[in-house]
């Protein structure tokens, strides 16, 4: 089947090119910082983790979201999902390995990779992320490539898969619960350590997961004669709101808990230097507000069911779903945890171009992957349809 | 031969299973350190700090830094001008920084601007070492936490679990940055995070921390917080000391004479 990636029109493979190109460079900028070290990146000895661990952060997100077309169909028997069940896990597969890259490229010493696995050690959470994101890696490979093999040879899936589901399904909110664990269980980091948060990473990984899948569903419907149905979109849609509102709700309750019990120990500095700034800081007060504009405006358009059912109001939405998640997972949750840092002092902290150029090219490298992946699965559905 | 692809994937199985029993054929096969204990190694179940700011700051006012220069020495520590991506082991902060929950407004004056000597608190209960992967931070049976760089992966998750800003990472190669190297203590390369190690390569050889050694006015008492007959315990059992961030269940074993 993997020829099928072989064979495509002019634009697929500029496109490829566009993606290869941005790795490319993606790659260089690595090679780079593993001469340098980590220097030539805007992290310090105060903000210690950024925009690598942010991606990543977001990404296990969208990878754990892929539950959400899986368990519907496997459970609750929605048959719409069937179509696009194999899109869900294939989105799985490239986002994991996203994060796994952005794990990588975060170490300073990446070449000792393998001692988590020489020196086993059950007491850290990174141990723990390491065994869920692999494990989840390869079931949705496996589960998704036997999926598609099937459908290609006109039979049903070989019936073990079915099995290899059922655990995915509890192994997707694993992978995100043991993410956020690597945060909330840390003593000094009060805007980390919330009961909360593994319940709102879930949220908002069901929010921008199925927003992104609903935005590459109109996607593979142009650029392929596969149309992933409207009523699967609409469900997705439904999906996305509720998800949205929960999230948005949660943050609600980290604001409400700051501010009406005044403890700065429960995160009310770290509050404040995101959406109106700390002693004179505030570099990321304009993206939080961006965020919350986001936010609402998707609400509106989702909540209300006349615009959540127009293609046109149902892009925008989803985009803004996806881009406030994107700011409040991937770029205000973690960099706002190191707000203030343990003297009480605020240190900024700005991606620098390599390091964000690092990050573009493995976002590249996962649409590359991504790419490939909906090219096999989308030509078998062609020849099926 | 042909290899079918059956035979060829048996072949693979075989060896992924012969890696998987490599750790256990090493312990079994290995005769156990070859590294002696020193006999004169000084020996505590948990050690511990005493600082006693008083006796410390008329000398810091005229300048003295006789302890951080010896911590300097001895552990071949880079001297980084840029703030980001500083190496400390042991060095000052002002008393709101160092217990900001301490601080009040009314805080005498001869506390509040004050420096406050910090370093690792070699915590009896060190978030540091749970969290970290490799076991590359790791707490000695005498209560000392110190580090292994040679496994340490550079995730830098013990620096975001360290609630005293005790941690350093070598954003870039220290050893341009080091002043006068001191062979006796290894030199680190980039990539790996470090911090003050109690000078456990000292007490091992029968000799008290440099920092405490160096330290002209007695500022600076160390011993066995275990030991009921220490100097340590007789202080803390005569006078009031203060903690760093008690109220977080890590248990420093640095106390302050205030």
């Amino acid at each position: 089947m993997l020829v099928k990636a072989l064979s495509g029109s002019k634009k697929y493979w500029g496109w490829i090119t566009v993606l290869l190109a941005l790795s490319g460079a993606g790659l260089a900028c690595y090679l780079w910082q593993l001469q340098q070290g980590l220097t030539i990146t805007g992290m310090s000895r105060d903000v210690s983790w950024g925009l690598y661990i942010g991606q990543f952060t977001f990404l296990v997100g969208v990878a754990a979201s892929a539950v959400m077309v899986v368990l519907p169909y496997y459970l609750h028997n929605v048959k719409v999902f069937g179509r696009i069940t194999i899109l869900g896990e294939f989105l799985a597969v490239a986002a994991i390995i996203m994060c796994l890259l952005f794990v990588i490229v975060d170490l300073g010493k990446p070449m000792r990779l393998f001692n988590m696995i020489f020196y086993p050690t059950p007491n850290s959470i990174l141990f723990w992320d390491m065994v869920v994101l692999n494990g989840y890696l390869l079931l949705n490979i496996i589960v998704g490539w036997h999926a598609l093999e099937a459908e290609y040879k006109g039979v049903a899936p070989p019936s073990w898969t079915r099995y290899l589901v059922y655990i995915s399904i509890p192994w997707a909110v694993s992978i995100h619960t043991v993410t956020a664990f690597l945060y909330a269980g840390l003593p000094g980091r009060h805007y980390w350590l919330t009961a909360i948060m593994a319940a709102r990473f879930l949220a908002s990984a069901f929010a921008s997961g199925p927003a992104l899948l609903i935005l590459l569903c109109y996607i593979i419907k142009r650029v392929s004669k596969f149309d992933p149905g409207r009523e699967a979109i609409q469900k997705l849609a439904a999906i996305v709101t509720y998800a949205t509102i929960i999230s948005v709700f949660f943050v609600g309750l980290e604001l409400f808990t700051a501010f009406y019990s005044q403890v700065p120990a429960h995160g009310m500095d770290s509050l404040t230097y995101l959406f109106v700034g700390l002693e004179g800081h505030g570099k990321l007060v304009p993206w939080m507000w961006t965020f919350v504009v986001l936010a609402v405006l998707a609400l509106v358009l989702l909540i209300n069911p006349v615009t959540r059912g127009k293609d046109g109001y149902l892009l925008l939405a989803c985009g803004a779903v996806f881009i406030a998640m994107w700011i409040e997972k991937g770029i205000g949750l973690v960099i706002g945890g190191f707000v203030p840092n343990a003297f009480e002092r605020v240190t900024e902290y700005i991606p620098t171009l390599p390091e964000a150029l690092i990050a573009l090219g493995i976002w590249a490298a996962g649409f590359l992957i991504l790419t490939i992946l909906y090219k096999i699965a989308i030509a078998v559905k062609e020849e099926t349809v | 031969m042909e290899t079918s692809r059956r035979n060829f994937l048996k072949a693979g199985g075989a060896c992924l299973l012969g890696l998987s029993l490599w750790p256990a054929v090493r312990v079994l096969a290995g005769d156990g350190p070859d590294v002696k204990a020193d006999a004169g190694a000084l020996k505590g179940k948990r050690w511990g700090l005493v600082i006693d700011m008083r006796k410390c700051w008329p000398q810091y006012q005229q300048g003295c830094r006789d302890c951080m220069l010896a911590c300097r020495r001895e552990h071949n520590i880079p001297v980084i001008d840029n703030k980001d991506e500083e190496v400390k082991w042991l060095w000052t902060e002002p008393y709101k920084n160092a217990f900001p929950e301490q601080e009040h407004a009314y805080t005498p004056a001869a506390i509040a601007d004050k420096p406050f000597l910090v370093a690792c608190n070699h915590c009896d209960n060190p978030p540091c070492v749970r969290v970290c992967p490799t076991k590359a931070t790791f707490k000695r049976p005498d209560g000392i936490v110190t580090m292994d760089y040679h496994r340490c992966l550079g995730c830098r998750y013990c620096m975001a679990a360290c609630p005293y800003g005790a941690r350093s990472f070598n954003f870039q190669d220290p050893r341009p940055f080091i002043k006068e190297e001191n062979l006796d203590y290894p030199t680190r390369e980039k990539g790996v995070v470090e911090k003050c190690n109690f000078c456990a390569e000292r007490l091992d050889k029968g000799q008290q921390p440099a920092c405490v050694e160096a330290c002209r006015v007695g500022a600076l008492i160390f011993g066995d917080l275990d030991d009921p007959n220490s100097e340590v315990r007789k202080i803390l059992a005569e006078r009031n000391t203060i903690r760093r961030k008690p109220e977080l269940g890590t248990h420093p074993s640095i106390y302050y004479l205030v």
